[in-house]
């Protein structure tokens, strides 16, 4: 049973991760109806520069925040330079742009911050609890609360202001939303700036907790996120999170209890993604698109 | 009009088929790599043309299928003593029925959907690759490096080296995948791809069986790139699967239909050479920097794209139809450029 629970937390540690950078991409996938393959590097990038920062000598959370703000306005710049002369153009076209984003951005990566390995210190302090025989680290209370408080932010953000309505109208309906007043490019701007934002913040949140820093780390959390997304529904914040939580724990059981499995876990998360489909096409939580013929 | 632009097309086919004819006595073994990559490469993008550019079914994880020719060529050939032509047909075979099985599964997702679970095929493979190759590779790894095929005899003629003479064998296949794909996009079945891609329920009341479609051209496109997989070996000397390079690939093989041009003949073709010799070019700007190589190549697909949205056969035949606009002819029906 102790085992069990302490599997069952490392799980939720990944899946927290997986949520906030699938939220990210759904953010991105609500507001634009692009895919971005880009995220997870974008990620990285700030992650290296969450990392320069505390080289320099820096707090991690002044770091993290820092970098956050830096990744908020790159990730407008991206939008209107890179995505906004594509906007219209085929999805293949935005495919392709996003992947070549994708390319350059990993190896401008390399080429500043070098491909050696690096060690970002972890915003929480090594601290842990023993709660019915199962040790409760610090590290897991603040990525869990991390990720409620971005999601708690974005709810508030998309419900309760005047920019999140514009950003909800925006993704609804382009065009009756432009004729009500709203600037539509200003508000996908936002859109990538958040998803941007949150990336950096699940960048240096997660990095801490592997063994190290380096140009692929956010290659194996992108793939989670996509299935974490995919799982949940892609145009349904929810989903995402909820979908990064069950495909974190159900990669940490099947670690613990599936033997054949090991080596391979990556099969977990596309297992379920089918199992689901099959019977929700559009994922969990997401809206069935209605077609008029 | 329309005859002169098909003999035209036709002398043009001939001149560039003659070029590649040429291209081993020209270049010496190191150079000649590349165009042997080419080669394999345009195999993989025609077939995922069919799935993608026809049929409209994208797909992210064709790397995969790649590397299941690629190992079932080198096992065949290592472990087996087969020669590599006999292995083609197994290799064709075990990939139809592959990507029929996917294909399955594949007819409840569209779009974005169906693209990440065949990314989740790209990033699966290598794992499975691992874990159950691995007896067969070097060393317990999944490396796997069968016998060289070597020039015979009879070739000496016009192939000395035996890298020439692979490349001949290369040549040989791609043109006739290539025929093959031409006709099959011109006949029923091609029609029957359109017509599922660009109205499903229309097509379904023309009597187009959909499922059959779809899954034929899941598996036709998989038995392509594990075609391409196979000859891969041939240029490589070895089947490896790593996890960047299949997802690398898998991405490739998109970017080559996409910039060649979606849904045309030519573009996934051309569209592989601009990859492969693209990728070369951007290796050679920064030769200090070998790790900026991508980023030159990331930045010239971003750019290619803002010029030429529809791919290269695509701008080209807007190219052609403004001019035959301008010599006083009406303009043709596909003449307006996609907005």
């Amino acid at each position: 049973m102790t085992l069990f629970l302490q599997q069952l937390m490392n799980g939720i540690g990944n899946g927290v991760v997986y949520a906030s950078v699938a939220l990210a991409l759904v953010l991105i996938y609500r507001t634009t109806g692009i895919l971005n393959f880009a995220q997870g590097e974008m990620a990285l990038f700030s992650t290296y520069i969450t990392w320069k920062l505390t080289d320099a000598g820096l707090g991690i959370i002044a770091a993290i925040a820092v970098s956050t703000l830096i990744a908020f306005v790159f990730g407008a710049i991206i939008e209107r330079v890179l995505i906004r002369p594509v906007e219209h153009a085929s999805p293949f076209v935005i495919l392709i742009v996003t992947i070549g984003m994708f390319l350059a951005i990993s190896s401008i990566t390399v080429t500043i911050f070098g491909d050696d390995e690096k060690q970002l210190p972890s915003a929480f302090s090594e601290r842990a609890w023993s709660v019915a025989d199962v040790s409760v680290t610090l590290e897991f209370v603040g990525l869990v609360v991390v990720l409620a408080a971005e999601c708690l932010l974005l709810w508030l953000l998309l419900q309760r202001t005047k920019l999140g309505l514009g950003l909800r109208a925006v993704a609804s309906n382009p065009e009756s939303a432009r004729l009500v007043g709203i600037s539509s490019g200003t508000m996908l701007m936002f859109g990538w700036a958040i998803a941007a934002a949150l990336g950096a913040i699940g960048g240096a949140v997660y990095v801490p907790t592997t063994p190290a820093l380096t140009a692929g780390s956010m290659q194996a959390v992108l793939v989670y996120a996509l299935a974490a997304a995919t799982l949940g529904g892609f145009d349904s914040p929810l989903g995402a999170v909820v979908g990064g939580l069950i495909v974190g724990v159900a990669e940490a059981l099947a670690i613990q209890y599936v033997e054949p499995l090991h080596d391979i876990t990556l099969v977990v998360p596309f297992i379920l993604i089918g199992a689901v489909l099959l019977f929700k096409p559009t994922g969990l939580f997401g809206r069935r698109i209605v077609e008029r013929v | 009009m329309a005859s002169r632009r098909k003999w035209t097309s036709f002398a043009v086919a001939m001149l560039v088929l003659a070029w590649l004819a040429y291209v081993p006595q020209f270049y010496g073994q190191s150079e000649l790599v590349p165009w042997s990559e080419a080669l394999y490469f345009s195999i993989a993008a025609l077939g995922l043309n069919l799935l993608t550019g026809y049929n409209g079914q994208i797909s992210i994880g064709h790397g995969a299928f790649f590397g299941v020719g690629a190992y079932t060529t080198a096992i065949l050939m290592e472990h087996n003593a087969w020669q590599f032509l006999p292995t083609l047909p197994i290799v064709i075979a075990v990939a139809l029925v592959v990507g029929a099985a996917f294909g399955f599964p594949a007819l409840r997702l569209k779009g974005l959907y169906l693209a990440l679970i065949t990314l989740g095929i790209a990033a699966l493979f290598p794992d499975l690759v691992n874990r159950f190759a691995s007896k067969y590779g070097t060393a317990g790894t999944s490396l796997i490096q069968p016998p060289r095929v070597l020039a015979p005899e009879w070739a000496s003629g016009f192939a000395e080296a035996d890298d020439q003479y692979r490349y001949y064998m290369l040549l040989v296949v791609g043109v006739v995948m290539l025929i093959l794909a031409a006709n099959l996009v011109r006949g029923r079945f091609g029609r029957a791809l359109v017509a599922v891609r660009d109205h499903e329920a229309a097509a379904s009341t023309l009597g187009v069986n959909i499922a059959r479609v779809k899954v034929g051209a899941f598996a036709i496109s998989a038995a392509y790139a594990a075609v391409a997989g196979s000859l891969s070996v041939l240029v490589n000397g070895s089947a490896n699967a790593g996890k960047i390079e299949v997802f690398r690939q898998s991405i490739l093989f998109l970017v080559a239909v996409v910039i060649g041009g979606t849904a045309t003949v030519a573009g996934p073709v051309i569209g592989a050479y601009v990859v492969v010799f693209g990728q070369d070019f951007a290796k050679d700007i920064f030769d200090d920097k070998p790790e900026l190589a991508p980023a030159v190549f990331g930045v010239l697909l971003v750019v290619l794209m803002y010029v030429l949205p529809d791919g290269i056969v695509g701008g080209w035949r807007r190219l052609i139809a403004r001019r035959s606009r301008s010599d006083g002819l009406p303009p043709l029906p596909s003449a307006s450029p996609a907005h």
